[in-house]
């Protein structure tokens, strides 16, 4: 009796445990299931597809050519110097953009942790440019340089001078666009690093006798690291995909094209599937490539910065 | 001391506010604008005329009815999957967790225009090439991915033992999910869905790509089209009129759920 009483109890807990572990599985993947299945089907089955068609010569307006060539979609973009020179000026206005933003966006962040009058008056307005459409940003600011309708060349008395005549002066112009949206995004999540630095290391710094460019530098910083990483990441992958500020402003024009833009050209305007799924399983592959040298070289834990703590 | 660094910072506060404003104010002047080649920053002349030359043109109507219509639909349709997929991920124990979170941080990195080339021939055969649905689809997998983080890392926080204690007083577990988990969890939905909502809203790509007339072109794409009334000159005041149109809803969600929002954006983002 008491021979089978003693090893049934654990065995029948054992049996519910994995019985309601088995049910809890099979909740849990009810729950995942649809927005699983449709990102999958929306995101994962097209880039499939995306590489199937860059195999192919292809265009929508003479589907009779369709045939498989293999890898010289490949071979045709990455021959070309359009293709190196759309990577070169989207590198150029990625580092910019992200060099800058990171710069002011830190400064930005630092006046919104210590303000206290106003703190709400200014974390609101700081919004405004995270929610306005990247497409109206873009023609405010193309607007107020353009010769012929903006206030820059009165103000600065440049008369007729076209800042969308040459190639300098358009990616300046463009990059500032962008730096002007975008900065809002990298100052906030600076501001929820700096609030995790704590304050007895500041004020033990200070006793110690540190000047406030040594608190900076020695303090605040190395405690903020993992949200300046995840700050220049996000903002990294962003900035390489620029898109909508080219169109608006330049259009391409004055060698100012970028890859997504030269995805978009091949694709739409030209209607050449085969070589537009080519340069994007490309910018796709340069995408993962920027992530996957982030997460290795700086170290950045995104299993640690999002989600699963 | 205290007090001067005090006005240091508020001085800094006023260069953010000049920052953030100055371009809005510069296109609502513009869109004041009687004369489009008036090079001052304030309108010397001002007029309504913008404002009614945009609402004349059926383009731009079309589009701002249909930027809110699948803006909303996506919107909510990417809220509820969104919720439903990260109750299961804060509370629940499951193999395959630290894929769904990957996965969606995957696309989250993804390259907006690398999915066009496909989705514009799969579109085009099965004929959502043009519609909402079309445009609501891919907008759903791009936000799902933010809706999951900014919803499970909300979610996290909340004491779930509350519940089981409401139990033990006697609600049933339904009562006890609707009466303590709902309003606690409440604020972390929205703040996904307004956050959703300004990704759809600020589309641009997908807009201009799967989109060829005013059955579903949104507005962006339809303010870069837009040509007023000749179509060989741009009209500078009239598209100014128009973002100013197209950007009240943004500001007026801004100035109302201000706290949500930097709440939504930074909670998943750096707390570990």
């Amino acid at each position: 009796m008491t021979t089978t009483a003693t090893p049934a109890p654990p065995a029948v807990r054992r049996g519910g445990a994995s019985d309601r572990a088995r049910s809890e599985q099979r909740l849990a993947w009810y729950l995942c299931a649809p927005a699983f299945v449709l990102m999958l089907v929306v995101t994962a089955y097209p880039m499939i597809q995306a590489v199937w068609l860059s195999l192919q010569s292809y265009r929508i307006t003479d589907p009779e050519s369709r045939e498989f060539v293999w890898f010289q979609n490949y071979a045709v973009v990455l021959s070309d110097g359009l293709w190196w020179r759309d990577v070169a000026v989207t590198v150029l206005i990625t580092i910019i953009t992200v060099v800058v933003e990171l710069i002011i966006g830190f400064a930005l962040a630092m006046v919104m942790h210590r303000i206290i009058f106003g703190r709400g008056a200014v974390r609101t307005s700081i919004l405004v440019p995270y929610g306005i459409i990247t497409v109206v940003s873009a023609f405010a600011w193309q607007f107020a340089f353009a010769p012929d309708s903006g206030f820059i060349n009165t103000l600065f008395g440049l008369e007729n001078y076209d800042f969308f005549a040459q190639f300098g002066s358009s990616i300046a112009v463009i990059c500032m666009s962008e730096i002007w949206k975008t900065t809002p995004f990298m100052s906030l999540l600076l501001l929820a690093g700096l609030a995790q630095v704590p304050e007895e290391l500041q004020e033990a710094a200070k006793v110690d006798g540190a000047t406030p460019w040594q608190r900076l530098w020695k303090v605040t910083i190395p405690n903020m690291k993992a949200a300046i990483m995840v700050a220049l990441l996000f903002r990294t992958l962003d900035a390489y995909r620029i898109f909508d500020n080219v169109f608006i402003m330049t259009s391409g024009a004055q060698g100012t094209e970028t890859v997504s833009f030269l995805a978009y050209r091949q694709m739409i305007s030209r209607t050449a599937v085969g070589l537009g799924s080519a340069v994007s399983v490309l910018l796709f592959l340069t995408v993962v490539l920027i992530a996957v040298v982030f997460i290795k070289l700086f170290k950045v834990d995104l299993g640690r910065v999002r989600g699963d703590g | 001391m205290r007090k001067r660094s005090n006005l240091w910072w508020g001085l800094g506060g006023v260069v953010i506010i000049l920052y953030a404003l100055l371009p809005v104010a510069w296109i609502i002047s513009l869109s004041f604008k009687a004369d489009d080649q008036d090079k001052q920053f304030f309108p010397a002349e001002f007029t309504w005329d913008n404002y009614k030359t945009v609402f004349d043109s059926g383009l731009f109507t079309s589009a701002l009815r249909n930027s809110i219509g699948i803006s909303l639909i996506a919107t909510v349709l990417s809220v509820v999957l969104a919720t439903l997929a990260a109750y299961a991920i804060a509370r629940l124990e499951f193999k395959g967790k630290r894929l769904v979170l990957s996965m969606a941080l995957g696309i989250a990195m993804f390259p907006t225009i690398s999915l066009v080339p496909p989705l514009f021939d799969m579109w085009r055969s099965i004929g959502l090439y043009d519609t909402w649905i079309g445009l609501i689809i891919p907008y759903m997998s791009f936000t799902l991915p933010l809706s999951i983080w900014v919803l499970s890392a909300f979610f996290r926080e909340i004491p779930w033992e509350m519940e089981q204690a409401a139990q033990v007083d006697g609600a049933t577990p339904w009562q006890a999910f609707r009466k303590v988990i709902v309003p606690l969890a409440a604020p972390g939905v929205f703040t996904a869905a307004i956050l959703t909502f300004f990704f759809a809203w600020n589309d641009f790509i997908f807009g201009i790509s799967l989109t060829a007339s005013d059955a579903a072109r949104p507005v962006p794409a339809a303010l870069a089209f837009f040509t007023g009334e000749s179509f060989f000159t741009q009209p500078t005041a009239a598209i100014a009129a128009a973002a100013v149109v197209v950007t009240i809803p943004v500001i007026v969600l801004v100035l109302f759920f201000q706290r949500k929002i930097v709440a939504g954006l930074t909670s998943g983002a750096v707390k570990g």
